[in-house]
């Protein structure tokens, strides 16, 4: 069993895995909680849409969600098609693509917990900044940000734990190619096909991975 | 964009109908009474590679119709997958595996009643999108850097396959992506995310609307064959082992070779 | 820094509408009972709430289509909405901050403020360490740190208890003399009202019913809610001379002749009751009955219904030589001498 932990090719998997999963989390941050903000804070007449729209990947199976990824960015998708012709870019079979995969379904687990964070605390906060005379930014990083955190790290947290997890999108999407597409799950459900063994071995690895870093971050910085 | 939609429809309506009848309705179901000696009823599970869906589908409502008493129910899947399944207890009458070497995994653990059998054998066709926009022709254009191909993970047959198949024409490739099973490689190609894939013809021949089959030489190489056995824990080894020989007609190969397949 | 405005807020059932103007260095206190509108007209005018129709005006700029962060119009929350996650100094420091003084300079700006409320100690503290009074100034703080042209105080000593509210008022009081803008106050307490503002805007239903300093207000109330905030019974008749027809068969004599619409303010403890008719002395007397006996500081206060309802201040000896309880049927007194009487207009 340690010899098979110290395959290079399970070190690559493990490694592209949580590279992958933090960088994913890290988009999600970036694009969700402003999201989240908007649909906790501003009325516009599509809201109900945009948030169905983003917690669509939650009951979606991600095989579906995956080829939904290769209609809109494939290279013959609606916006694929476009990337590909205007500066080469493809997503598909690269690491970004896996990023891009995990990104898609892990969003919702985000937006949820940053929106009900939101809901939860008092937008009256927001109007004092106001009359001090914070403008929509300063208020959001220094007011909003600060008293929403608890929130925003469960939710980042979560999302992470989903972008480690993911398969289905991933496999539909990005492909597999060791080194470059094939994450742990991947690698797990290949294991599956030729030995058994193996694939225990890389699964309780995957899991002790997963719950060292989930009680880390959770004492760290949800607990607080 | 509108053509890949299209192209998507198709293969849902593929899909759709593979499970049905599918194109293999010129085997008469009339014509097959005679196949079986003695008539056998009860209830027969029997466990199939993917790959064989539409075939088996096909003769089990064959196989139904000559013996009225019995009731055929398919699991397909991963051999790989459904052979663990059988290690583990799954109760059930017939095994049929797209490898020999998943077949020995059943035989090694002493659950498979007699000598497999290789009822039909499957060979790797390059799959292109229609019209064959790239213009490939053999395995060696497959090594352009510009074509982006598919294969399937070396640990599914068919990547063991391509594997034996690329070295003895020594031709070396990088595919984009290792596919987990031959029908998403082949999906891939649909969608029109790479220019081609190494899939078997039985698959290409059931997307022949979206794809066309490049046969190539080297293919010869790495043929894989597909045993059959009745399991020792059958629960209806009668049916089961009428089954088997009934796979092995003359009717039953004539839907194994219109999809594709060609004979031991 | 002169105030000037007109205020329309349109709700569901609900329209406000005021006009409002303050000078500077003048405290304006809106008056008035829960759902007047008051804290509404407030959020206006910081830009908190839009407004259906109207004006802002800080010395002739118009401000109405200004975003609040740029109005200078500095609030005090009635509950401080102190930042939970900053201490008393990063609070008080926002402000400037905000105006981009450099983050040092800022918290020494912030210490000053903090050290002129009196909280020199406490610039470390988080707010949930304070206690109110202590919140309260440094909210106060807060708000005048960012240099506000107008400041606007919503029952700013409402959530304070009764000890902590007599000292904070007082303190309240001296820094708003120093404050160089206009203040605009809203309370629905009389004494915050009279104690701390210039002058007094009363608004009842969203609309202002009465304006003046404290002195008028007390003396000549124009609704039953400022008769009842100052204490007054007071009606409105129609006067022909010293007599004043309260109702259509009831009328009362007064000592100063008027004509036409008019006010009749008197006081509670003006009202004497009688077990019978009383002959002679007073010269308005009437029957009526006890609806309701409640204590007001040493006296009771005995509300009466009639020809006209009032409200009696009694000894509580009297009221038990009285027999006084709801459903008693007494005679009740009042001196012409003691009414108010002035035009309605």
């Amino acid at each position: 069993m340690p010899q098979r932990l110290t395959e290079p090719g399970i070190l690559t998997a493990l490694r592209l895995s949580l590279e992958t999963a933090t960088i994913a989390t890290g988009v999600c941050l970036v694009l969700g909680v402003p999201l989240a903000w908007m649909l906790a804070r501003v009325e516009f007449p599509a809201r109900r849409f945009v948030r169905a729209l983003v917690t669509v990947p939650l009951v979606l199976p991600p095989v579906v969600g995956g080829v939904a990824l290769l209609l809109v960015f494939g290279r013959r998708g609606l916006v694929g098609e476009w990337l590909d012709s205007a500066f080469g870019v493809t997503l598909p079979f690269t690491t970004a693509g896996v990023v891009v995969a995990e990104a898609f379904v892990a969003m919702p687990f985000l937006v949820i917990a940053v929106e009900g964070a939101l809901r939860g605390s008092d937008a009256r906060y927001e109007e004092a900044a106001a009359t001090l005379g914070a403008g929509r930014w300063t208020t959001f990083r220094r007011v909003t940000l600060p008293l929403i955190a608890p929130g925003v790290a469960a939710g980042a947290v979560l999302c992470w734990a989903r972008a480690l997890g993911e398969f289905g999108a991933t496999i539909t999407f990005a492909g597999n190619f060791p080194g470059r597409t094939q994450t742990m799950p991947l690698a797990v459900y290949l294991a599956l096909e030729q030995d058994v063994d193996a694939a225990i071995v890389l699964s309780l690895l995957l899991l002790v991975v997963s719950v060292v870093i989930l009680a880390a971050l959770r004492d760290k910085w949800v607990a607080a | 964009m509108r053509k890949l939609l299209l192209g998507v429809a198709m293969a849902a309506v593929l899909t759709v109908a593979a499970c049905g009848d599918g194109d293999t309705n010129d085997a008469p179901a009339g014509s097959t009474a005679a196949a079986s000696s003695t008539a056998v009823t009860g209830k027969l599970t029997v466990l199939a590679a993917a790959s064989l869906t539409e075939t088996f589908n096909q003769i089990g409502k064959d196989f139904e119709t000559a013996n009225p008493g019995v009731d055929v129910t398919f699991s397909y899947g991963g051999s790989s997958g459904l052979a663990q399944q059988i290690n583990s207890g799954a109760p059930a009458d017939v095994f049929a595996a797209a490898s020999p070497a998943t077949m020995k995994t059943v035989t090694d653990a002493g659950n498979a009643n007699g000598e497999p059998v290789t009822f039909v054998k499957n060979q790797l066709v390059i799959a292109v999108p229609k019209a064959n926009p790239k213009n490939i022709k053999g395995l060696s254009d497959l090594a352009i850097p510009a074509i982006k191909v598919a294969l399937c993970a070396e640990q599914v047959p068919c990547g063991a396959a391509a594997k034996t198949a690329l070295a003895s024409a020594n031709v070396k490739i990088t595919p984009v992506t290792q596919e987990q099973d031959v029908k998403a490689a082949l999906s891939k190609v649909q969608l029109g995310e790479v220019d081609a894939a190494l899939v078997y013809r039985t698959d290409a021949n059931a997307a022949k609307n979206n794809v066309d089959a490049i046969e190539f030489p080297e293919s010869a190489s790495a043929i894989n064959n597909y045993p059959i056995v009745t399991l020792k824990d059958a629960p209806n080894p009668a049916a089961a082992t009428a089954f088997v020989t009934y796979v092995q007609s003359e009717p039953a190969m004539k839907v194994l070779t219109d999809a594709g397949f060609q004979k031991p | 820094m002169s105030l000037d405005a007109r205020i329309v807020v349109r709700r569901a059932g609900f329209t406000l509408d005021l006009e409002l103007s303050a000078a500077p260095g003048e405290v304006v206190a809106l008056l008035g009972p829960n759902g007047a509108g008051k804290t509404t007209a407030l959020r206006a005018l910081a830009g908190l709430v839009g407004m259906a129709d109207g004006h802002i005006a800080l010395d002739g700029v118009r401000l109405d289509r200004t975003p609040p962060e740029h109005r200078r119009i500095g609030v005090v929350f009635q509950d401080y909405l102190l930042f939970p996650h900053l201490n008393a100094l990063d609070n008080v420091a926002f402000g400037p901050r905000c105006r981009h003084v450099p983050r040092k300079q800022a918290r020494e700006q912030a210490r000053e403020w903090l050290d002129r409320v009196g909280l020199a100690e406490h610039v470390r503290k988080k707010p949930r360490q304070l206690s109110g009074g202590q919140a309260q100034r440094v909210a106060l703080a807060r708000a005048l740190a960012a240099e506000p042209k107008l400041l606007l105080l919503d029952e700013p000593l409402a959530a304070l208890d009764a000890r902590t509210r007599l000292d904070t008022r007082a303190q309240l009081r001296g820094h708003l003399s120093s404050f160089p803008g206009a203040t605009v106050l809203v309370t629905h307490d009389p004494l915050d009202a009279l104690m701390l503002a210039d002058r007094l805007i009363i608004v009842e239903d969203g609309r202002i019913v009465q304006i003046g300093d404290a002195a008028t207000i007390t003396a000549q109330p124009r609704t039953d809610y400022v008769a009842r905030l100052v204490g007054l019974n007071l009606y409105r008749g129609h006067a022909d001379g010293t007599d004043v027809a309260l109702t259509s068969d009831f009328s009362i004599v007064t000592a100063t002749p008027q004509q036409g619409d008019v006010f009749v303010a008197f006081r509670p403890s003006a009202v004497a009751l009688y077990p019978t008719r009383p002959d002679g002395s007073p010269r308005n007397t009437w029957p009526a009955r006890v609806t309701m006996v409640s204590r007001h500081g040493d006296a009771l206060r005995i509300e009466l219904d009639g020809p006209i309802a009032v409200a009696a201040d009694v000894t509580p000896a009297a009221a038990v030589q009285l027999d006084l309880a709801p459903g008693r049927e007494v005679w009740a007194g009042l001196k012409a001498t003691e009414t108010t009487t002035y035009p309605a207009g």
